[in-house]
């Protein structure tokens, strides 16, 4: 019982605690809508593309929220422009401009004399550490992220189902694709600090991948993904605190491990599928 | 990634653009339309071309539908039929010439119009109920914000009644069969109450059940003065269940009645040399697509099948 105690008397802990609880929401409400889009490989690159804005803020002494989301924000938007006027593909696109901003931070990095300890923590995440400041200004980017959501739930979930139909009856669908890009960009500045940028495309889909696996409505898939979401960062820091490890990773390998789960025992891939279907008849 | 909508504030009401044509006559449209014996235009085409990239599609397109027609767009694959039906809906901005819709420009009375997609167009493993799909009818005139009320759940029962598909509104979509599938998005679009259907092919590869419930539906719409726009490959169907005809093949061929199918000189200029003359039978040799069994009086021929031998008579 103390060993969960324990770490509650710490500030920083529970800080941690509230932060990645957060972000573990936002990226499974974002997330659910990015994998039936099929974005997964956006969240990747978003995440890589905000590095040099973190960086050039850091050199700028500007917040790094300001200049991860510029970055971010900036290259989802230009992600959606040069695929729908340049006449290729996708993940062409976001392949190209994934590596050109990473490789910008790197050189931006570079630049900077001595060795920072506060970007690295930016690349595998530091979530222990973020400051009172940091959390606040989280929760601030959450409700509008999450407010965004609760308005345009049905027209998002239509324009991802049916883009022809939503758009022939009158929803703004090329509107939408950009905002959600926007919406993207934003939940991954919110997690930069709990996992960095190489695990942020985790929190964003895995949860909700695991939901899909579980899942027939679009409802209860978001509903199990958000659980995961907010369950798997309580589990990842105490585990990451009990063996003194990294807790960006804790979180990220606890996810997997749900997924992993629920791919052995769900209804559709399981284990167990075929007992159940016995059962049934 | 999705088809852009047309950016409205670029063009004046009717829609006229100046394409490759020049110098385009354009109608004394909609008012104009309105004030001529018999019912009014719910689609006006006027020497309107369209493509991908450089590439045109259909050029120099004249159509007139009326309200209340029940119509099908016929002709061979990649002739134009889907191009026009998205031409239609607003999906596609034309290179030239006038469109007026619902006396309108394509997309201004969108919410008064349901399109619905060809079926390889939708991912059936999406995680939504039959009834979430046809709720979906209901979106658009809802708006943010507000979630579906008892007009909307009354709505959606009634044309999950219409179609039949009650019994399986809790089904996710996947687990439906081809033709129940289909039963589900035309539901959704009359849930929406449209005054205008736009259909890519609506019953093609159903079973004949499926089809003869679905076409009765939209018929029974039509006569209540709707007017409904489908494609098909399908010109037994064409000839048996629409009241018009429209025959695409990089521009619209011929207009008229149903008997149109039945006219050996439209199909020759609609399908040219994938047609093959047996008799008085007509083979379309070109279209691959599914059917339980082969309609009278034309014969299908699947994808794969070599095109040997097909010459024009």
């Amino acid at each position: 019982m103390t060993a969960l105690t324990e770490p509650l008397g710490y500030e920083f802990f529970v800080r941690a605690l509230a932060a990645s609880v957060l972000v573990g929401l936002v990226c499974a409400v974002i997330g659910t809508y990015m994998v039936l889009r099929g974005l997964a490989f956006m969240g990747d690159a978003l995440s890589h593309a905000a590095f040099p804005g973190v960086v050039a803020a850091y050199m700028l002494k500007a917040p790094f929220y300001l200049g991860a989301a510029i970055a971010a924000v900036g290259t989802a938007l230009a992600i959606g422009w040069i695929t729908r006027r340049g006449r290729l593909r996708g993940d062409t696109t976001i392949g190209v401009l994934f590596a050109g901003m990473f490789a910008l931070g790197i050189f931006l990095f570079s630049t900077i004399p001595n060795y920072v300890g506060d970007l690295f923590g930016f690349l595998f995440g530091e979530v222990l550490g973020i400051s009172g400041d940091d959390l606040v200004a989280l929760a601030i980017l959450s409700v509008i992220v999450l407010g965004v959501v609760t308005v345009l739930w049905k027209e998002l979930l239509y324009s991802t189902f049916d883009p022809l139909a939503a758009a022939a009856s009158g929803l703004p669908v090329a509107a939408l694709e950009y905002l959600f890009l926007g919406l993207i960009a934003l939940t991954i500045v919110i997690s930069l600090q709990a996992v960095g940028i190489i695990l942020v495309v985790a929190m964003l889909v895995t949860p909700a991948a695991t939901a899909q696996l579980l899942a027939e409505r679009f409802s209860r898939l978001m509903a199990i993904a958000v659980v995961i979401g907010m369950l798997a960062p309580i589990g990842g820091l105490y585990l990451s605190y009990w063996t003194n490890t990294a807790s960006g990773a804790l979180i990220v390998l606890v996810e997997t491990a749900a997924f992993l789960l629920a791919l052995g025992l769900g209804p559709r891939t399981g284990l167990l599928r075929a007992r159940r279907r016995t059962a049934q008849t | 990634m999705t088809s852009p909508h047309p950016d409205h504030d670029r063009h004046p009401e009717p829609v006229r653009l100046l394409g490759h044509a020049g110098d385009v006559a354009a109608p004394e449209h909609q008012h104009h339309a309105g004030h001529t014996p018999g019912p009014p235009l719910s689609v006006w085409l006027v020497d309107v071309s369209v493509g991908y990239d450089a590439r045109p599609v259909l050029e120099d397109v004249d159509l007139q539908l009326p309200a209340g027609s029940l119509t099908a767009v016929v002709g061979p694959n990649g002739g134009g039929k889907s191009t026009l039906l998205k031409l239609i809906a607003g999906l596609l901005e034309p290179w030239g010439g006038t469109i007026s819709v619902l006396g309108g420009r394509p997309g201004e009375h969108a919410r008064a119009m349901a399109y619905v997609p060809q079926a390889e167009a939708v991912d059936w493993s999406f995680p939504v109920a039959a009834g979430d799909v046809v709720m979906m009818g209901r979106y658009p005139r809802l708006g943010p914000l507000r979630r579906p009320g008892s007009r909307d759940h009354a709505a959606v029962a009634h044309a999950l009644d219409l179609v039949g598909m009650t019994a399986h509104a809790r089904r996710q979509i996947g687990t439906l069969s081809g033709g129940q599938r289909r039963r589900v998005f035309l539901a959704r679009a009359l849930a929406s109450q449209p005054d205008l259907y736009l259909l890519d092919e609506p019953v093609t590869g159903v079973d004949n059940a499926t089809q003869e419930d679905l076409m009765a539906v939209l018929d029974a719409e039509a006569r209540s003065g709707k007017t409904v726009i489908a494609s098909t490959h399908d010109l037994a169907s064409a000839a048996q269940h629409f009241r018009s005809i429209v025959a695409v093949n990089g521009t619209v061929v011929a207009q008229g009645d149903a008997s149109l199918v039945l006219d050996s000189d439209v199909l020759l200029r609609t399908y040219g040399g994938h047609l093959l003359f047996v008799g008085d039978r007509a083979v379309v040799l070109d279209d691959a697509h599914h059917h339980d069994e082969a309609p009278g009086g034309e014969v299908h021929h699947h994808e794969g099948v070599p095109d040997r031998g097909a010459r024009r008579p």
